[in-house]
């Protein structure tokens, strides 16, 4: 049973957790995201793979409202979150958890409050229950309650990340996305924070959307994946099958081939 | 024809570039304002905004207005001991700080301190997604970083222009006693005599104007600043530039407006 943010939605049978149709996004002359459909089902996890440049980001981006879509319709629960108004924007959005790339951590705040800061800021919760919800939750992502003294300049880069796990999962959000989630870190720090990642997800019921250039992280977070390219999905289907997909494609990428169907766009 | 054209065309880019400043800064004080007077307000960060102001920009601020004080004692000595006014020196003195030299410098001071630092700040968190961290947070960036730092500017640099308003004729008052023998108690009943309620409401208007503008140049370009560490940099440059350019300006209009007969 999920344990996911009491606001959660039941959805009908069938129904994808997050449906994504014609997205479309260019910045100037570049066409970042070419007419993107993606389906998320709900309790599951997929993750979304491609080249630096390729418009993960901007995706994610786009689906969490950060940056606004030319066209296209990107459906949450069913709902258009570009056609909510401010406050059902706000809460849906708080149903929402975001690990940030860089961990995205604020530096004028201690680390508990970093953790706390989604339930401070919803005002339901008192300092000193948040900083006692923060230890706990600190506790789960394999850190001790002492660590929510320090500040997020005095944590190593995987500490960073696991301080950031901590905080998107702070309000047992329903839907939560990982970017670059082991960027950075060396492959066995990479490793534990992708089981971080699976544990957190299972443990709440959420659906993941992470979106990654390391191959086995994809294959540890995901249970589906696809895979971008030139601003369209080139490919979808089970993760387990991302490295032998018969997608020319998605084999040059996965298997780290010079040759092959990829050119590396270069400026002259 | 061509060149006439060219120039011609770039003179126009550059007033529609200036018009869409304008128009982007203006809507973004809005913006700021508007979540000064809407719930939720963060105090904490008002209050944190308000010490970085006031407190913290109390030397350098106390500093250039006595040194201020100091000098235009001394160059109207100089000027007006050939024409035997050198009783008017308290007022001019007076005068000068209050009505133009405390907020002004105060307000230059400020924008190299905290504009800058706000700048610097606001950047950094953009480009290291801190930002958007904040929206994913159910956290509305403009109130959470924007809106505290502008009504902090507003109401801390005219307690600031307060005290280097008093320490700005308190440094004409030392040259003119210590080094050219007036006397304190007359010069000091002269400044009394001569002080005037409307040029301490206009010197505090000015310092609200000025700090408002040093808040939100440094809001402004941090908050809309790209491209990493340049960026940053980038940002807090245009934040102190645009500040000091901005009161310089607003000096003249709000003098036009108080003084202009």
């Amino acid at each position: 049973m999920s344990q996911a943010s009491s606001a959660a939605t039941v959805l009908p049978a069938g129904t994808p957790k997050i449906r994504i149709r014609g997205l479309t996004k260019r910045f100037g002359d570049k066409l970042v995201l070419d007419g993107i459909d993606l389906d998320v089902m709900q309790g599951t996890s997929t993750v979304v793979i491609g080249g630096s440049g390729s418009g993960k980001s901007v995706l994610l981006k786009c689906i969490l409202g950060l940056i606004t879509p030319d066209a296209g319709l990107i459906e949450i629960d069913g709902q258009d979150l570009s056609r909510l108004d401010h406050r059902a924007r706000a809460a849906k959005r708080s149903e929402i958890g975001m690990l940030f790339q860089n961990g995205a951590l604020f530096d004028s705040l201690r680390v508990w409050e970093n953790v706390a800061f989604g339930l401070l800021a919803k005002h339901d919760i008192k300092r000193k229950a948040a900083r006692a919800r923060a230890a706990e939750i600190l506790q789960q992502v394999g850190l001790e309650a002492s660590v929510g003294d320090l500040s997020p300049a005095e944590l190593s880069g995987g500490m960073q990340k696991r301080v950031g796990l901590a905080r998107a999962i702070a309000a047992k959000p329903d839907v939560m996305f990982f970017d670059e989630p082991t960027t950075g870190l060396d492959p066995i720090m990479g490793a534990v924070i992708d089981g971080l990642i699976v544990d957190c997800v299972k443990r709440l019921g959420s659906t993941a959307i992470a979106i990654t250039h390391d191959m086995a992280s994809a294959r540890r977070i995901g249970d589906r994946a696809a895979m971008l390219y030139k601003g369209k999905i080139v490919w979808q289907g089970e993760a387990a099958r991302l490295m032998d997909s018969g997608n020319p494609l998605v084999d040059q990428f996965t298997h780290g081939r010079r040759e092959g169907p990829i050119q590396m766009e270069l400026r002259k | 024809m061509n060149a006439l054209l060219s120039f011609v065309a770039a003179i126009g880019r550059g007033v529609l570039y200036a018009l869409a400043s304008a128009g982007s800064v203006t809507l973004f004080a809005l913006e700021g304002m508007s979540h000064v007077v809407r719930p939720p307000i963060y105090p904490r960060l008002f209050w944190r905004a308000f010490v970085e102001f006031a407190y913290f920009s109390l030397p350098v601020v106390a500093m250039t207005a006595v040194f201020s004080g100091m000098v235009i004692a001394l160059q109207s000595y100089t000027g007006f001991s050939r024409y035997g006014a050198t009783n008017a020196i308290a007022y001019i003195v007076l005068v000068s700080v209050v009505r133009e030299l405390a907020p002004v410098l105060a307000g230059l001071m400020v924008a190299g301190r905290v504009g800058a630092a706000m700048a610097a700040e606001l950047g950094t968190m953009r480009v290291t997604d801190q930002i958007d961290a904040l929206s994913t947070l159910s956290t509305e960036p403009m109130k959470y970083l924007v809106a505290p730092r502008l009504l902090a500017g507003l109401l801390a640099l005219p307690l600031l222009v307060i005290v280097a308003d008093t320490l700005g004729v308190a440094g004409g008052w030392l040259v003119a006693t210590a080094k050219l023998g007036f006397n304190s108690a007359t010069y000091l009943q002269n400044s009394l005599d001569f002080l005037q309620t409307s040029d301490v409401v206009v010197s505090l208007a000015k310092a609200a104007v000025f700090g408002f503008v040093v808040a939100l140049m440094g809001c402004y370009h941090g908050y809309r600043s790209r491209g990493g560490a340049e960026g940053v940099g980038s940002a807090t440059t245009s934040a102190v530039v645009s500040a000091s350019i901005l009161i310089l300006a607003f000096d003249y209009v709000l003098t036009e407006l108080f003084f202009a007969r």
